[in-house]
């Protein structure tokens, strides 16, 4: 049998072969293609509606999004408050329990982490904005809820990561602490949790701008503002003011909107940029 | 639950460290508890109101009192199974190109492009869909075939509906599946290739023969995961998909142009006009099915990928 | 397990040599030629793993390559079946004949030089399938369906790879199962389902006992009168058992090469002689 002539069989091998990959690489382009245009008319429409003045005027105001702004960073403020001390020390408990109750655990943040954030925001407003409207009529919305909604998505990302650093903290770390008679205490304060900042770090950033565009849970808490507003009352936010304008019929709104998407992507993706280059400090510290 | 942790030596330090590490971790217990309780407990005058008729009844009207999320259940199921279907085939593709076929200098700014969609939050993929997907669809699929009465692709047609909220939940989902498939096709040890390619496999024979399904268990999970995102994705998909339900009796609706619901959407599509007491009640209701729906689907994924990888490892 | 009750017996016979290789025949370099190479050069990248390999392989006879780590032996075995094309940035110069055939001429079809050329890998790697799939894989894709035809060829491959009598019952069952020496055995049998010319094995028992080891020396020795085998080891006892000709490899270049015997009893080159007598390695 020669290996030059190949026979008919082993040319519709190659074909099909041939064929498939072909299909794979054509789904690789459509899939390319289509995120490409998301990304091209983010850019193009965005840059086109993009000045100043949206980051210093209110909507109320004019044309701008200056409360929006303000509101975001007050939220994710308040958001990681509540949840990088609890998710902290949650993802600790699961690194000290040594797997007793730490699958428990596992499986708790992943049913949390797997709840859809409206899901989130509908329980705040059962559990906070609801009760409190009903004692004092015309209060119940704020930006406290906002940051609690924030805060309950956030909080299992944090616990994940924090669980993971910890993990890649070598035993014989705590080991010689304890061996010198620390307390356990004392040896996560002084000598695991160190070991570990930079990738803790990296995730509380990564969990802020994962819950950053988060806009469902805010519709039920926030509910909107269209001037600066004070925390205890209703506020806005930027992706729930770009939801606002998105869905409105005012022309000059659904520009500003792209506008608002732009900068709130960019927001994200600064945070994103900062993670990594933790991530990658902190590797080279290692080195 | 206990949450203790037994120490050799109890210090009191210690003692107190431990406690305050078990509240910790006791918070994650207490709030999947307390959504539920608390979902429950503000939807009970809905559920008595409706009982188990909330999920089969067809309309929602706040005039008449009557709460029924079919059509709402409904949407949530068609509008991801559309998305699965348009987006599975097309991001095991591209998981398979990037995993085997792409060349080394375009891996790195495709895996930073996927990364980067899949950071963009959701209501901007609401805004996309309004302006650019909606009149696209409109104008190139839906009014084309207006006439031509081919089954499914018909219906109202006049931009947000079904198939938009579908093709935007696909692209939602497209990059995470991607990423997700393509790590776990790289993981696949080189041994399984390099013994497949060593019989005289060709390339697609030891992708399809041995790659794909030493990985069965893992794109399952993935599939599962995307499909839990499509599930309680509200923002794109209220805007995108209409927020009506369909004019029929059931009033659901398999043609793919007719505008419709999602739980989700109607949730946050029906918030805003609530009354209190009965109208608010049967919104959190939404919240309550969602919620359980959603624990459902992780558990299930969860139990299928651990099923799948234990026949592949036996 | 069976595989015990046949220990006590193969380690008595745990021969020097195995093979009944009548090494006063043999000529110093072999007349029937399988595989020549000549004067081979092979890059990955802008590094030379080969340089100027020539050598020739014998028809139906077992060859082995030996020499430290990073020598190259392993890189030529690999550009017989051109299983490097695999890896990025890789160029061969040279001539690479099998039975009088360019194996790198463009109009070489690797799929075919593939099922000629069959390759048995350093560590056991079944599919994660049953052992039957692993045995009909090869045939399969190479387009036998027939059910009755392919029980009949499993079979016979695993009677060759001396595999049967301990699976013949569990056909069905993962190979995951199977031991290590059990499932490199598979592999053998798995290579030779596809009905090659040439037997290719890298390294195939460093990751095995001894006892699993002296058995896949065993079927190599049975083997031999029907497949050409080329083995890269670490082991020079096991060149010294199993082959009729060694090469004998340095920085990406042969040594030497000439009848096993010879190489053992009386290398002409010095590095070969340190290396064979562990002065380094």
């Amino acid at each position: 049998m020669s290996l030059y002539a190949a026979d008919s069989h082993v040319k519709l091998r190659r074909a099909q072969s041939l064929i498939m990959l072909s299909l794979c690489s054509v789904a690789a382009l459509v899939g390319i293609l289509v995120l490409g245009l998301v990304l091209y008319f983010l850019a193009a429409r965005g840059l086109s509606h993009l000045n100043i003045k949206l980051f210093t005027v209110a909507s109320g105001d004019g044309d701008g999004f200056a409360q929006s702004i303000r509101g975001t960073l007050q939220i994710l403020g308040v958001a990681c408050a509540i949840a990088v001390p609890i998710g902290i020390l949650g993802g600790i408990y699961q690194q000290e329990s040594k797997g007793k109750f730490a699958n428990t655990v596992r499986f708790l943040t992943d049913v949390l982490n797997g709840i859809p954030s409206i899901v989130i925001g509908i329980f705040v407003y059962a559990a906070l904005v609801l009760p409190i409207s009903q004692a004092y009529p015309g209060k119940g919305y704020s930006g406290w809820a906002g940051g609690v909604a924030l805060a309950i998505m956030m909080l299992p990302l944090i616990m994940r990561t924090t669980e993971e650093m910890l993990r890649l903290v070598p035993s014989a770390l705590s080991e010689a602490s304890l061996g010198l008679g620390a307390t356990r205490w004392r040896t996560m304060l002084s000598v695991v949790l160190p070991a570990a900042r930079g990738g803790i770090l990296t995730g509380i950033l990564l969990a802020v701008a994962r819950v950053a565009g988060e806009t469902a849970p805010l519709i039920f808490t926030i509910l909107g503002n269209e001037f600066l507003g004070q925390m205890d009352g209703q506020v806005d936010a930027l992706p729930l003011r770009l939801f606002k304008y998105a869905t409105d019929v005012d022309e000059k709104h659904n520009q500003i909107a792209w506008a608002a998407a732009l900068t709130l992507i960019l927001m994200v993706l600064m945070m994103s940029i900062a993670a990594r280059l933790t991530t990658r400090s902190r590797m080279q510290e290692d080195k | 639950m206990a949450l203790t942790i037994t120490t050799s030596k109890s210090r009191p330090g210690d003692k107190i460290y431990l406690g305050v590490l078990g509240f910790s971790a006791l918070v994650l217990f207490v709030l999947i508890v307390g959504i539920a309780a608390t979902l429950a407990w503000q939807s009970r005058l809905s559920i008595q109101a409706t009982g188990f008729k909330f999920v089969t009844l067809s309309v929602w009207d706040d005039a008449a009192g009557t709460y029924g999320i079919w059509p709402f259940l409904f949407g949530t199921l068609y509008s991801s199974l559309i998305a699965l279907l348009l987006a599975v085939p097309i991001s095991l593709g591209a998981a398979i190109f990037l995993a085997e076929l792409c060349p080394k200098w375009l891996r790195t700014p495709i895996t930073f492009l996927i990364e980067l969609l899949a950071a963009i939050p959701s209501v901007v993929y609401g805004l996309w869909g309004i302006f650019v997907l909606t009149p696209f669809l409109r104008d190139k699929l839906m009014t084309p075939l207006a006439d031509k009465k081919i089954p499914l692709f018909q219906g109202a047609g006049f931009g947000p509906s079904m198939l938009t909220a579908g093709v935007i939940l696909a692209i939602m989902i497209l990059p995470f599946i991607t990423a997700v498939s393509r790590d776990i096709l790289k993981a696949i040890p080189k041994a399984q290739r390099e013994a497949s390619y060593g019989l005289g496999g060709t390339k697609w024979e030891t992708i399809s023969k041995v790659v794909l399904p030493y990985s069965r268990s893992g794109i399952i999970g993935a599939v599962m995961l995307g499909l839990g995102r499509a599930f309680g994705e509200t923002m794109a998909v209220t805007m995108v998909i209409g927020n009506q339900a369909a004019q029929t009796d059931s009033g659901i609706s398999l043609n793919l142009f007719e505008p419709g619901y999602t739980m989700a959407s109607a949730l946050a599509n029906k918030f805003n006009e609530a009354q209190p007491g009965l109208s608010t009640s049967a919104l959190i209701e939404i919240g309550l099915v969602l919620f359980i729906v959603a624990v459902i689907i992780n558990s299930c994924a969860r139990l299928l990928v651990r099923l799948t990888g234990k026949s592949v490892n036996k | 397990m069976k595989m015990n009750v046949n220990n006590s017996k193969d380690e008595e016979i745990f021969p020097s040599v195995i093979a009944s290789i009548d090494a006063h025949d043999l000529p110093e370099f072999p007349q029937d030629i399988c595989i020549a190479a000549e004067n081979i050069d092979f890059y990955y990248g802008s590094f030379q793993a080969l340089k100027g390999v020539t050598l020739p392989i014998a028809r139906k006879s077992v060859t082995a390559f030996i020499g430290p780590s990073g020598c190259g032996k392993s890189t030529f075995l690999r550009t017989i079946n051109r299983m490097n094309d695999l890896i990025d940035g890789t160029r061969l110069t040279g001539k690479l004949t099998l039975d009088g055939e360019d194996l790198y001429d463009p109009r070489v079809d690797v799929v075919l030089l593939r099922k000629k050329v069959g390759m048995v890998f350093q560590k056991p790697n079944p599919f994660p399938m049953s052992i039957y799939d692993n045995v009909a894989y090869g045939p399969r894709i190479h387009g036998t369906k027939n059910r009755k035809e392919l029980d009949a060829l499993v079979e016979k491959c695993l009677h060759q790879s001396a595999l049967w009598d301990e699976v013949k019952d569990k056909l069905k069952q993962s190979a995951l199962a199977l031991s290590g020496g059990q499932q490199q055995r598979l592999c053998i049998a798995r290579a030779l389902a596809v009905s090659p010319e040439v037997l290719l094995m890298d390294e195939p028992c460093s990751a095995l006992d001894p006892n699993s080891t002296h058995r896949i020396e065993l079927l190599i020795n049975e083997l031999r009168k029907d497949y050409t085998i080329v083995i890269v080891t670490h082991n020079m006892q096991q060149a010294a058992r199993v082959s009729e000709y060694t090469g004998f490899f340095l920085k990406g270049e042969v040594k030497e090469f000439t009848t096993t015997q010879k190489i053992f009893s009386s290398p002409s080159q010095k590095e070969t002689d340190d290396y064979i007598n562990g002065r380094f390695g």
